[in-house]
C-alpha cells in the first residue's frame, strides 16, 4: 500500500504493508534511524516518537493506524540540538551508550511541554523507558534542569 | 612501577611524514610479549597525526561503549600537547597489526595480538602508552622550533597549537611537524606529572555525547549500505541443539523476502527490511533437534553445584605457598576457633541485555569481506571471518560502529559470524538484526555459582581461619578465545575471582574451586566472577561481624588495619554516609567493599521495608579510589551506572533454564531496574597516589551484598541467594 505521512513537518510517501510497525517504516523505509529498536514489544521505550504530539512506542503502532497523523521523531526535536532537553542532556552528560536516549528525550519532551515544572514523582511515573547503562539519575537531573528546577554543570 | 620500566627499557619513538601531508608520530614499544604482569601494550604506532591545517587526530583501539574512553584519550593528548580537548579528533584505529595490543595478557594465540575492550583496561592502557607517546610528540615539536630558530629548547613553550620562543617568535604545530618527524626521537620523555595537569583530572564533556542527543550517532543497527538487505534469525532454543528441518515454502513467497537460509543450528530470512524478514521468520516453524546437554534445567544445575562445592578440585595457592602447609595452617586455625560459621551463597545465570540487540552488517565480495560491527573484540572478528571465508586477514575490513551497550556480551562474535554466513549467499551487503527474544535467550551468560564460606572465630569474634569455595562452570570453556586458539589453562580462576586477593586480614585462608560444566554458554560480564564472590564474601563478613556482636563496618576496619588504601575508602565513606549515627527511623543500612583492577569501591545502601515486605531503596553512598580520575565526571557516571547495573542483578535478574533452553525472552520476563526504582546515588571520588585503576566494572559487585546486608539489618533474615526479590520481597519505587 502507498501511504503518505507527515514526519518532522515534511510530507513523505512510502509503499509498505499496512501492518508494518511505524518503527520499521521510519528506520528501513525513511532512513530515520535515530528511533531505536530495543524490544519490539513496547517494553523498553527506545522507539518512542510523538504521534499528533503524544509519546507513543512506535514498535506497537502500524503504518495503517497512523497514516494521517503528524509524527515527530528525535531528528525533528530540533534542527540544531537546541531543544532545552537536548541542552540539558549535554550539560548533565546524561548518555552513556546512548541507545535508549532518543526514546527518553521524546518522552521527556512531551512531559515538560504538558507539565512545564514536573515534580520528581511526575518524572518517576512518566519516564518508564529502560536504560541498561544506568543513566536514570542524570535523566532525572536533566529534566529538572530543562524545566528550570536546578541542575549542576558537569 | 614494573609497567613503566618495561616501557622505558624497550620503547622507542619514531616519526614519519605520510598520508597526504599529515605527519604521523608513532611509538614502537618492542616486539616481545610483555610479562603477564603488564596489562599494557607493547606495540603501538601511527597513533597521533598532525594535519597541514593543524588538526590533531589520535587513534583509539578502545571501543566507546559509553564509558567515556574516547574522551579520556582526547584529554591525554590535549594535556601533553597543550590543546583544547575539544580540538583533538579521536578516530577508531583500523583493525590492522599496527594497532594491535601485543601485551598478550590473555595469550589467546591467534597471532598473539588483539584489539579489544575489556577488563577495565582502557584507561590503564592509555596511562601506560598514550601519555608517553603524546609527551614525546610535544618535545619533538619544541626541538624542531629550537633548531629552526637556533635557540635553546628550554626557551620554547607549546600551547594551543603554537610553539612560542620567549623572544616572541611563533610557529604552528602543523608547520613544525614535518621537521619534528625527521629529528632523532628521544626515548626518555616522561609525561607531565600529575601536579602539573591543566586538563586531565578535570570534569570534561564527553566527545560522543552530542550525537547521542539528536539521533545522529550511527550504531551497528543503523548501518546503511547501498543495496543493503536485512536479515533476522531464529536459533535453536536448546543449547547444543541443531536444525532438523524447515519448510520454507510459505515464507519464501511473502512480500519482500529474498532468501531463506537453513544454518546448522538456526534459520535466517533475508528480506528488504527487518519487518518482512521477521514476518517470514514467524512462518517458518523450524523443527529442532535437542543437543546432548538437554538434561539441563536450573534446579538440577543448582543441585549439581551444591554437590560440587563439597569437593573442590582446585586449591588456590598464593605465590610461594605450598598446599600441605596451607591446608595445615587452615586446619590449625579452624581447630583453634571457639565458634564456627558456615554458609552457602548462590547466584543464577544472568544475561547482559544491552539495549541494542546483537547485530552486524557484512558485505562479501570476490575481493574480500567488509563488516560493520558493534563489537568489543575487533581482532577476533577479523581473524575468525578470514578463517571462515578462507581469506587472508588483510582482505577482511572491520569497521567499529557506535555500540549500544556491551557489558562483555560483545566480546563474543557469534552474531558477526552469522552475518557472514548469511551475507555470503547474496551479492548485496546484509545487516543481521537479532530480535530481543534471541538476544535474551541466546546470550553467553554470567555463570551460575554456588559458594561455600566458612570461618573459625576466637572468643573475641576475631577470625582464626577462613575458607571460600566456589562451584561454577568455566567461562573460558565457552569463550570465543578458547574456540579460536587460546591455550588450555590448567584451571580458570574466574570463579573465585577477588577471593584470591582479599584485602582483609583473614589468616589461615583456604580458597578453592570446583569447576563444573552446566552446558550453558558463558562469557565475561562486567566485573565477571566478582559479581558472585563479592556477594558471598561481603555478606559472610557481615555474618562474622554479627557473630562477634560487632558493627559490620567497625569489624571490617579492624580487618583492614594494615591496608591503608582500603581503610581510607571505608572510613571516608562511613563519614560521608554518617554510618556512626543511627539510621533514620524505619531505615536500614548495609555496607560492602570491592577492591579490584587497581581501584577500591565501597558502598552503603539505605532502604526501608514495609510490613508486606515491599523494599524501597532510599539512597546509595559510594566512595571510589581509582588512583587517578582522568575525567572525574566519567568516573561518577561509571559508579552510578555500575550500581544500577548491579541492582538489576541483585534484585531482579535471573536467567533460568528448562529442558536445555532459556525461559526468559524479553524485558517482561527479564526485567531491568527502572528510573522510579532507582534511589539517589551519591559518589565520592577519593584522590590517591595509586596509578590509574579501572572504573567500568568495579562498582557492580558491592551492590548486591550491601542490599542483602541492609535487608538483614531490617529483617534479621540472611539472604544468601540472588535475585533478592525472589526471596519473598517486592520492589517498590525509590524515594
Amino acid at each position: 500500500m502507498t501511504y503518505s505521512l507527515t514526519i518532522n513537518g515534511r510530507q513523505k510517501t512510502v509503499i509498505v504493508a499496512g501492518d508494518t510497525p511505524l518503527l520499521w517504516v521510519l528506520r528501513d523505509n525513511l532512513g530515520l534511524t535515530g528511533t531505536k529498536f530495543g524490544c519490539g514489544a513496547g517494553l523498553c521505550g527506545a522507539c518512542t516518537v510523538h504521534i499528533d504530539g503524544q509519546p507513543v512506542r512506535s514498535c506497537l503502532v502500524t503504518m495503517a493506524a497512523v497514516a494521517r497523523a503528524k509524527i515527530t521523531t528525535i531528528e525533528g526535536l530540533s534542527v540544531d540540538r537546541s531543544h532545552p532537553l537536548q541542552r540539558a542532556w549535554i550539560a548533565e552528560q546524561v548518555p552513556q551508550c546512548g541507545y535508549c536516549q532518543s526514546g527518553m528525550l521524546m518522552v521527556a519532551a512531551a512531559l515538560i511541554r504538558d507539565n512545564p515544572r514536573p515534580t520528581e514523582d511526575d518524572i518517576n511515573s512518566t519516564m518508564t523507558n529502560l536504560c541498561r547503562c544506568g543513566t536514570y539519575p542524570r535523566v532525572k537531573r536533566a529534566i529538572l534542569r530543562a524545566s528550570g528546577q536546578g541542575g549542576s554543570a558537569p | 612501577m614494573k609497567r613503566e620500566s618495561v616501557l622505558s627499557r624497550r620503547g622507542f619513538v619514531a616519526a614519519t611524514v605520510g598520508l597526504g601531508g599529515s605527519v604521523l608520530f608513532y611509538m614502537r614499544l618492542g616486539n616481545q610479549p610483555a610479562s603477564a604482569a603488564s596489562p599494557t601494550s607493547t606495540h603501538l604506532n601511527d597513533w597521533i597525526r598532525i594535519a597541514p591545517d593543524g588538526a590533531v587526530t589520535v587513534f583509539s583501539r578502545t571501543t566507546e561503549l559509553g564509558q567515556g574512553a574516547l574522551t579520556s584519550l582526547a584529554l591525554i593528548v590535549a594535556e601533553e600537547l597543550a590543546l583544547d580537548p575539544v580540538s583533538v579528533n579521536v578516530e577508531m584505529a583500523p583493525v590492522t597489526e599496527a594497532f594491535m595490543d601485543h601485551g598478550n595478557t590473555l595469550g589467546y594465540g591467534v597471532g598473539a595480538a588483539y584489539y579489544a575492550t575489556w577488563g577495565s583496561l582502557s584507561s590503564r592502557d592509555m596511562d601506560g602508552s598514550m601519555r608517553k607517546i603524546a609527551a614525546t610528540v610535544r618535545v619533538l615539536l619544541l626541538r624542531a622550533a629550537a633548531h629552526t630558530w637556533a635557540v635553546a629548547e628550554s626557551e620554547c613553550t607549546a600551547e594551543n597549537g603554537v610553539v612560542r620562543h620567549l623572544g616572541g617568535r611563533t610557529s604552528s604545530y602543523a608547520a613544525l611537524a614535518p621537521m619534528a618527524a625527521k629529528l632523532p626521537v628521544p626515548q626518555d620523555i616522561e609525561p607531565r606529572p600529575r601536579a602539573g595537569w591543566r586538563r586531565l583530572g578535570r570534569a570534561t564533556p564527553r566527545v560522543d555525547i552530542p550525537a547521542k542527543t539528536d539521533g545522529s550517532a550511527v550504531y551497528g543497527v543503523d548501518v546503511k549500505r547501498p543495496g543493503m538487505l536485512v536479515a533476522t534469525i531464529a536459533q535453536c532454543p536448546m543449547f547444543g541443539g541443531k536444525l532438523e528441518s524447515v519448510d520454507a515454502s510459505a515464507a519464501e513467497k511473502m512480500p519482500g523476502v529474498k532468501k531463506i537460509l537453513a544454518l546448522e543450528d538456526a534459520v535466517a530470512v533475508i528480506a528488504t527490511g527487518y519487518w518482512p524478514a521477521k514476518q517470514a521468520l514467524a512462518r517458518l516453524h523450524p523443527i529442532w533437534r535437542a543437543g546432548e546437554r538437554k538434561a539441563a534445567d536450573s534446579a538440577a544445575q543448582y543441585a549439581s553445584l551444591r554437590r560440587a562445592v563439597q569437593s573442590p578440585d582446585h586449591l588456590y595457592l598464593p605465590e610461594g605457598a605450598h598446599a600441605p602447609e596451607l591446608l595445615a595452617a587452615h586446619g590449625a586455625g579452624m581447630a583453634a576457633a571457639t565458634a564456627h560459621l558456615e554458609a552457602l551463597y548462590e547466584v543464577p545465570f544472568l544475561a547482559h541485555a544491552p539495549m541494542e540487540p546483537m547485530n552486524a552488517t557484512a558485505h562479501i565480495t570476490p575481493q574480500g569481506a567488509e563488516l560493520w560491527v558493534p563489537t568489543q573484540f575487533q581482532s577476533m572478528v577479523r581473524d575468525v571471518v578470514a578463517e571462515l571465508l578462507g581469506l587472508p586477514r588483510e582482505k577482511v575490513t572491520v569497521h567499529t560502529t557506535v555500540v549500544g551497550g556491551g557489558f562483555g556480551r560483545r566480546t563474543e562474535i557469534d552474531y558477526a559470524i552469522q552475518a557472514v554466513q548469511i551475507a555470503r549467499h547474496v551479492e548485496q551487503p546484509v545487516k543481521l538484526i537479532w530480535s530481543r527474544e534471541e538476544d535474551t535467550s541466546r546470550g553467553y551468560f554470567r555463570p551460575m555459582a554456588v559458594m561455600q564460606l566458612t570461618a573459625g572465630l576466637d572468643a573475641r569474634g576475631q577470625p582464626t581461619a577462613f575458607s571460600f569455595t566456589a562451584a561454577c562452570p568455566s567461562i573460558m570453556d565457552y569463550s570465543i578465545e578458547r574456540r579460536h586458539g587460546a591455550p588450555q589453562q590448567e584451571i580458570e580462576e574466574a570463579g573465585i575471582a577477588n577471593a584470591r586477593d582479599l584485602p582483609y586480614a583473614l589468616s589461615a585462608q583456604k580458597i578453592s574451586l570446583a569447576s563444573t560444566d552446566l552446558g550453558v554458554p558463558l562469557t565475561w560480564m562486567r566485573s565477571v566472577g566478582s559479581q558472585a564472590s563479592v556477594f558471598g564474601v561481603e555478606c559472610f563478613l557481615d555474618e562474622m561481624a554479627a557473630a562477634a556482636k560487632a558493627d559490620p563496618v567497625a569489624y571490617r576496619r579492624h580487618l583492614l588495619r594494615r591496608r591503608p588504601r582500603e581503610l581510607a575508602v571505608v572510613e571516608k565513606l562511613a563519614a560521608f554516609a554518617a554510618w556512626d549515627r543511627p539510621a533514620a527511623a524505619g531505615r536500614h543500612r548495609g555496607f560492602a567493599l570491592n577492591a579490584a583492577n587497581g581501584s577500591v569501591v565501597a558502598q552503603i545502601v539505605e532502604l526501608e521495608i514495609s510490613p508486606q515486605r515491599a523494599v524501597r531503596l532510599h539512597r546509595i553512598y559510594c566512595a571510589v579510589d581509582c588512583g587517578i580520575a582522568f575525567n572525574p565526571d566519567t568516573v561518577v557516571a561509571q559508579m552510578e551506572g555500575g550500581i544500577i547495573f548491579g541492582l538489576t542483578g541483585a534484585l531482579l535478574g535471573e536467567i533460568s533454564v528448562k529442558d536445555g533452553a532459556v525461559l526468559q525472552k524479553n524485558f517482561d520476563s527479564y526485567p531491568l531496574l527502572t528510573l522510579a526504582q532507582t534511589p539517589k546515588i551519591d559518589v565520592l571520588i577519593l584522590e590517591s597516589d595509586a596509578p590509574v585503576g579501572g572504573v567500568g566494572e568495579e562498582a557492580v559487585p558491592p551492590v548486591a551484598p550491601a542490599v542483602a546486608n541492609a535487608l538483614f539489618s531490617a529483617t534479621g533474615q540472611r539472604l544468601r541467594s540472588l535475585p533478592l526479590m525472589r526471596q519473598g520481597f517486592s520492589l517498590a519505587d525509590a524515594i
